[in-house]
């Protein structure tokens, strides 16, 4: 039991620096939001991997953090989506970034 | 009375709900909600200052099941700083944005943004600060770019690319906080947190988080852009409140829970960058072109002095000398906020009447505008740490401490970054009053010139500072005869 729940949390941390490396290498901006929410689920493996109790019932802390994470990873990804598209509209990103 | 802690945040976020709902009566019901809320804070205040701390269980769960909220000293005098910062940006933005629209849009965004302040001002939990700093920085995106142009959009985008890193971080740290410990309440944490390599990443990863989010160099490279983008009134709450809010978060964690897990040497790398901060914020602040952009730059060295104060406090025993040294970074923090929102403000202002804020053309603003450049001159003051403004009584006493504690390297970026926001301070006001343009060299005649600044210098720098060698001389000679 205990190196399968190893395994999913170990999974998460590996997905987080995944994520984290193509955030911080690729520049467009649809990669880098893809991203992100890979590094969140990455955080959402590990904290499922903790809620594993072996026989008694998983706790359920971990899993309401997961679900809040989601419902907020949902709306940052709506948001910046909406930035780009207005961004596109006004002509791309301006050339000199003060 | 423990009430005024759920409604200080609650009020906020109805009014928010309020002013989506009617949008057409945005600014009544706008300044209604911001003005229970002042007085929920108010409330809130009196009640800490008769009772002592105040902590509530929501719903009646108590940790570690359950969240709480606590208002203790320091982040009661916060929360009043971010709700007097907070009605006066209220009442001047129903007169500075005269687009219905706009102003239909600005008002759910800031009440939530002050929601999410203070939310995270009372937060006792560290998954209750996540949420908070989510709702933070989702509002605060969302109210950076109400300006609509290329440059607000893309800097908006890149701040809330940055402010989810820094969550996602700051999740990562989190979660395992609750492997170690299986609870995240913040009091209960500080008594059982013990120094180990788990807790030590886990502390990193948290403060990286939120150093994103604080601005801290040299995660400040997004700030600039921000702010200066931003509608003035915005400018004034992102630079006043929501870095400050993450900064003071960090300093929570080392000062508070994590004082057991904190060692010299990371307390000393933060100080550190909170140094290089201060240079090199008061630097890039001088060679601004924009008033605005003046200000976004000076907001980091500001953010730098808090941290400054960190290698200072850590290890400190609980006593006098820890209480003075959290009063002093407080009154920095405190005068801050509200010098900067002041500045912010007054730069719209002179913008909307010029048409621009390039510090080249300020020419005759002191005519036109005399009270807006009053208050540029007086929150320069503040900026600068000139007596009798807070910030002078906090630097006095972080040299004090300096000094005291032996970490005399500390006063050089100090006195730096006061020199230096003396500098741009002046430049702004010597052309807000019509002077000629700025010179291009510093001394012009060396022999004629330098003999008369060393002899200033002497008398400010030289007495003020190392007074104490006088009195040694004296004692030696009255000890001869």
């Amino acid at each position: 039991m205990i190196p399968l729940q190893a395994l999913y949390g170990s999974a998460g941390v590996v997905l987080f620096v995944l994520g984290l490396w193509s955030f911080l290498v690729h520049a467009p901006l649809l990669r880098k939001l893809i991203a992100i929410n890979i590094m969140g689920s990455g955080v959402f493996h590990l904290l499922i991997a903790i809620a594993e109790r072996g026989t008694e019932p998983p706790d359920p802390v971990p899993h309401a953090l997961v679900l809040t994470g989601i419902v907020v990873a949902v709306s940052a990804t709506a948001l910046a989506l909406v930035f780009s598209r207005r961004l596109e509209d006004a002509g791309g990103p301006p050339e000199d970034e003060c | 009375m423990s009430a005024s802690l759920p409604l200080a945040v609650s009020l906020p976020l109805l009014g928010a709900l309020a002013t989506t709902l009617a949008p057409r009566r945005a600014r009544t019901l706008g300044l209604i909600a911001a003005l229970a809320s002042s007085a929920v804070v108010a409330w809130l205040v009196v009640a800490v200052w008769t009772q002592g701390a105040l902590r509530v269980d929501l719903g009646g769960w108590s940790a570690p099941l359950g969240i709480g909220l606590e208002a203790g000293g320091a982040n009661t005098l916060l929360l009043a700083m971010t709700a007097l910062v907070a009605l006066a940006i209220s009442v001047h933005a129903g007169d500075y944005f005269r687009d219905r629209i706009q102003l239909g849009h600005f008002w759910p965004l800031w009440l939530l943004l002050w929601a999410a302040l203070n939310a995270l001002l009372l937060a006792a939990d560290l998954f209750n600060i996540y949420v908070g700093l989510e709702l933070l920085g989702l509002a605060g995106a969302a109210l950076a770019a109400l300006g609509g142009s290329r440059a607000a959009l893309s800097a908006s985008l890149r701040y809330l690319l940055v402010g989810l890193l820094g969550s996602m971080t700051y999740l990562l740290g989190v979660a395992l906080i609750y492997t170690a410990y299986g609870q995240l309440d913040l009091g209960l944490l500080a008594t059982q947190l013990t120094a180990g390599a788990a807790e030590a990443t886990a502390l990193a990863l948290l403060t990286l988080g939120l150093a994103f989010k604080a601005a801290l160099f040299p995660l400040h490279f997004w700030l600039p852009p921000t702010h200066a983008n931003a509608p003035a009134p915005v400018s004034a709450a992102l630079s006043a409140l929501v870095g400050k809010v993450a900064a003071w978060l960090i300093l929570l964690l080392w000062l508070g829970p994590f004082a057991t897990v904190t060692a010299p040497a990371g307390a000393t790398l933060l100080g550190l960058l909170g140094a290089c901060g201060v240079v090199w914020g008061s630097w890039r602040a001088l060679r601004a072109e924009r008033l605005k952009l003046l200000a976004a730059h000076s907001t980091v060295a500001q953010i730098g002095y808090l941290f400054i104060f960190v290698p200072l406090l850590q290890g400190l025993a609980p006593g006098s000398e820890r209480t003075t040294l959290i009063g002093a970074l407080l009154l920095m923090a405190l005068t801050h906020g509200f010098a900067k929102a002041a500045f912010f403000l007054a730069a719209g202002q002179v913008q909307q009447h010029a048409g621009h804020d390039r510090i080249s053309d300020l020419g005759g603003t002191a005519q036109r505008l005399p009270a807006t450049t009053f208050t540029l001159g007086l929150a320069g003051v503040a900026l600068i740490g000139l007596p009798p403004s807070g910030s002078f009584i906090g630097k006095w006493l972080l040299l004090e401490a300096a000094i005291a504690q032996g970490q005399w390297w500390w006063i050089a970026p100090l006195l730096a970054g006061t020199l230096l926001a003396a500098a741009y301070v002046f430049r702004v006001l010597a052309r807000a009053f019509n002077l000629e343009p700025t010179p291009q060299r510093f001394v012009n005649q060396g022999r004629a010139e330098l003999p008369g600044l060393v002899l200033a210098v002497i008398a400010v720098v030289g007495l003020g500072l190392a007074a104490g060698g006088l009195w040694g001389l004296l004692e030696a000679v009255e000890v001869e005869r």
